[in-house]
């Protein structure tokens, strides 16, 4: 039993343990005719073991250290990325409790697979072999899967369910496909062994290139990335919207970190294929996160292109593959995971008579109604357009550093050019706001939990450009450990 | 490891799916060029042992046959693993052993999860 140490998988240990003991608990609870209280006591719970698993997950070493004969990996990368994943599923549960229950479908089973999915992200940035890359995808998505259709009694939400579950399915057949060829043309799923063999041979043979490519279509089905992105906004359409804040939110920055992982170390031989592959998908996300916006009527249909552009963003850091590019890439997920968390405290309140509205038309004349959300939004979009000083710029800005520095001049270019397409879809909204006929007001309030995630969210946007420096350094800690070795 | 020796290694798995595809296009078309098809209503109809059909063969049955047999294949699976465990304990020792029984402890959180849920109930 040489190497069996379990202390660095003690966040995901505790998750596993809590999310089990929650589901016999809350169960017990339900049972006794308390439904309703249930599920917010177990969601409450929930949200504060993440917040112990974050205090675990600080308090042990981030010193690089591989564990299980080879199959996990604990180093500063993972446990950043891992401190994010926790806080967004933090946040995107606080925003849920309420939600679930005014819709009426608040139960014990949501904020458990909110952690399973959790749990299987935390696995997914810290594999270090091929298959436990594979369980740990697979144990998110299913969960995810069922999260998608948790309002069984919305046609649209058990669409999106199904869509999103044959999708997801057949992006796994592909990944696996893909591991197969790789595993046969290297002999071994273990990602120091595979960079071993690919490091020595002379010429890349024809299958191995095959299998990356085959692993990369999978990935990209994950990270929504164009042309593998049509489920995104049918999924997010559909699925109710406090799931959709979910997956805006977490499950994009597991994969983009797993996919940064699998990309520089197994496959750092093959980064001439890999590179052109990410180049294309890049700027194709871009643009077709850009110019399909355009026409949507539906704001949660915005957000999904809104997402896949931005991940046409973040794999510009991942196409120019040096360690500028990367640290530009987290810090880029950090800046835009905490904006939709903002965008979705307010999507989440446009409630009227009971029903939740989400057509961009709705918002019209917010200013005058409800002019402190109109206000939160505005700022939220402008920076999510990139117009300094917000934070989103800042996003922006470093991966076009990075893309400049890299000598990637075309990819910059596309960028900023797309990213002017983009604007111009963010800044309607705030035009309905400000300049159309002011509809009805919506009403109901924000709860506490979301009124707090708001205003951190904005603060967070309008003070970045005060204290940038505390944010760099840490994800450049992050990064270098992925390049030392 | 030079790849081309390892690929030598996995030709007769190549071989073995040409064959395969080749007897399997050879049986479908085979059919499709030797017989003689031509269709008329007595060919077209169902058979049920020289009796006209009953029924429809499309009928709705209870949903719960589907549940049951999800929950059938989990504890299969169970069984599946079980087995080659049973047979290798004494190599892997200690660690083996307590790698299945919390195995276990998961899967008997489920099921508990499930009689509980109400999913082992038929009425």
């Amino acid at each position: 039993m040489i190497g069996f140490n379990l202390i660095p998988l003690l966040p995901e240990i505790f998750l596993a343990l809590t999310g089990m003991g929650l589901l016999i608990v809350g169960l017990n609870i339900t049972k006794e005719g308390r439904g309703k209280e249930a599920a917010e006591i177990v969601s409450w719970t929930s949200c504060a073991s993440y917040a112990l698993a974050f205090v675990v997950l600080l308090g042990i070493s981030w010193q690089p250290q591989i564990v299980l004969n080879g199959m996990f990996k604990l180093d500063q990368f993972a446990g950043f990325v891992k401190l994010l994943i926790l806080l967004g599923m933090m946040t995107s549960l606080a925003l849920s409790v309420r939600f679930i229950k005014d819709e009426g479908f608040a139960r014990i089973e949501y904020p458990i697979l909110i952690t399973f999915a959790g749990i299987g992200m935390m696995i997914m940035v810290s594999a270090s072999n091929l298959l436990t890359l594979y369980m740990g995808l697979e144990l998110q998505s299913l969960s995810l899967y069922v999260l998608a259709s948790f309002n069984r009694n919305s046609l649209r939400s058990s669409e999106a369910g199904i869509k999103y579950f044959l999708l997801g399915a057949l992006s796994s057949g592909l990944l696996l496909f893909g591991i197969s060829l790789i595993y046969g043309f290297t002999g071994s799923i273990d990602y120091g062994a595979i960079q071993a063999t690919l490091m020595v041979l002379q010429d890349i043979p024809f299958g191995v290139t095959f299998g990356l490519v085959f692993m990369l279509a999978g990935l990209a089905f994950k990270v929504s990335a164009v042309p593998f992105h049509m489920w995104t906004p049918d999924v997010y359409q559909g699925a109710p919207t406090s799931v959709t804040a979910f997956f805006a939110l977490v499950p994009k920055l597991a994969a983009m970190a797993l996919l940064t992982r699998l990309l520089f170390e197994p496959f750092s031989a093959l980064s001439e294929q890999w590179g052109q592959i990410i180049y294309f998908i890049s700027v194709a996300s871009m643009m077709v996160g850009a110019f399909a916006a355009i026409g949507q009527e539906n704001i949660k249909r915005l957000m999904a292109y809104s997402s896949i552009g931005n991940m046409g963003y973040a794999l510009i850091g991942l196409a120019v593959g040096t360690q500028m590019g990367v640290s530009a890439l987290l810090i880029y997920l950090l800046i835009y995971m905490v904006m939709t968390a903002g965008t979705f405290a307010i999507i989440m309140s446009m409630r009227r008579d009971g029903r939740a509205y989400e057509n961009i038309s709705d918002l019209s004349g917010m200013s005058q109604t409800n002019p402190v959300l109109a206000y939160c939004l505005a700022i939220l979009m402008f920076s999510m357009s990139g117009i300094p000083p917000l934070a989103g710029f800042f996003g922006k800005l470093f991966i076009f550093e990075a893309a400049v520095a890299g000598e990637f001049y075309v990819l910059a270019v596309l960028g900023v050019l797309s990213s002017v397409v983009a604007a111009y879809y963010y800044l309607r909204i705030v035009k309905v706001m400000f300049f159309d006929e002011a509809g009805d007001a919506f009403e109901g309030g924000l709860p506490f939990a979301r009124r707090l995630i708001l205003c951190l969210s904005i603060v967070f946007v309008l003070g970045f450009i005060l204290k940038p420096g505390v944010f760099i350094a840490s994800t450049q800690g992050a990064v270098a450990a992925l390049f030392a070795g | 490891m030079a790849s081309e020796e390892l690929l030598i290694q996995y030709l007769p798995i190549l071989l073995f799916m040409f064959i395969a595809c080749a007897i399997s296009v050879a049986m479908v078309f085979g059919s499709i060029l030797v017989a003689k098809q031509k269709p008329d209503s007595e060919k077209n109809s169902a058979y049920e042992c020289g009796f006209e059909a009953f029924t429809d063969a499309r009928n709705k049955f209870d949903v719960r046959f589907y549940l049951v047999c999800l929950l059938f294949i989990i504890f299969d699976l169970e069984i599946a693993f079980l087995f080659p465990w049973a047979v290798s304990l004494k190599e892997i020792g200690m660690f083996g052993f307590w790698s299945m029984m919390s195995f276990l402890g998961i899967l008997t959180v489920g099921f508990v999860y499930e009689w509980k849920k109400g999913a082992l109930d038929w009425e």
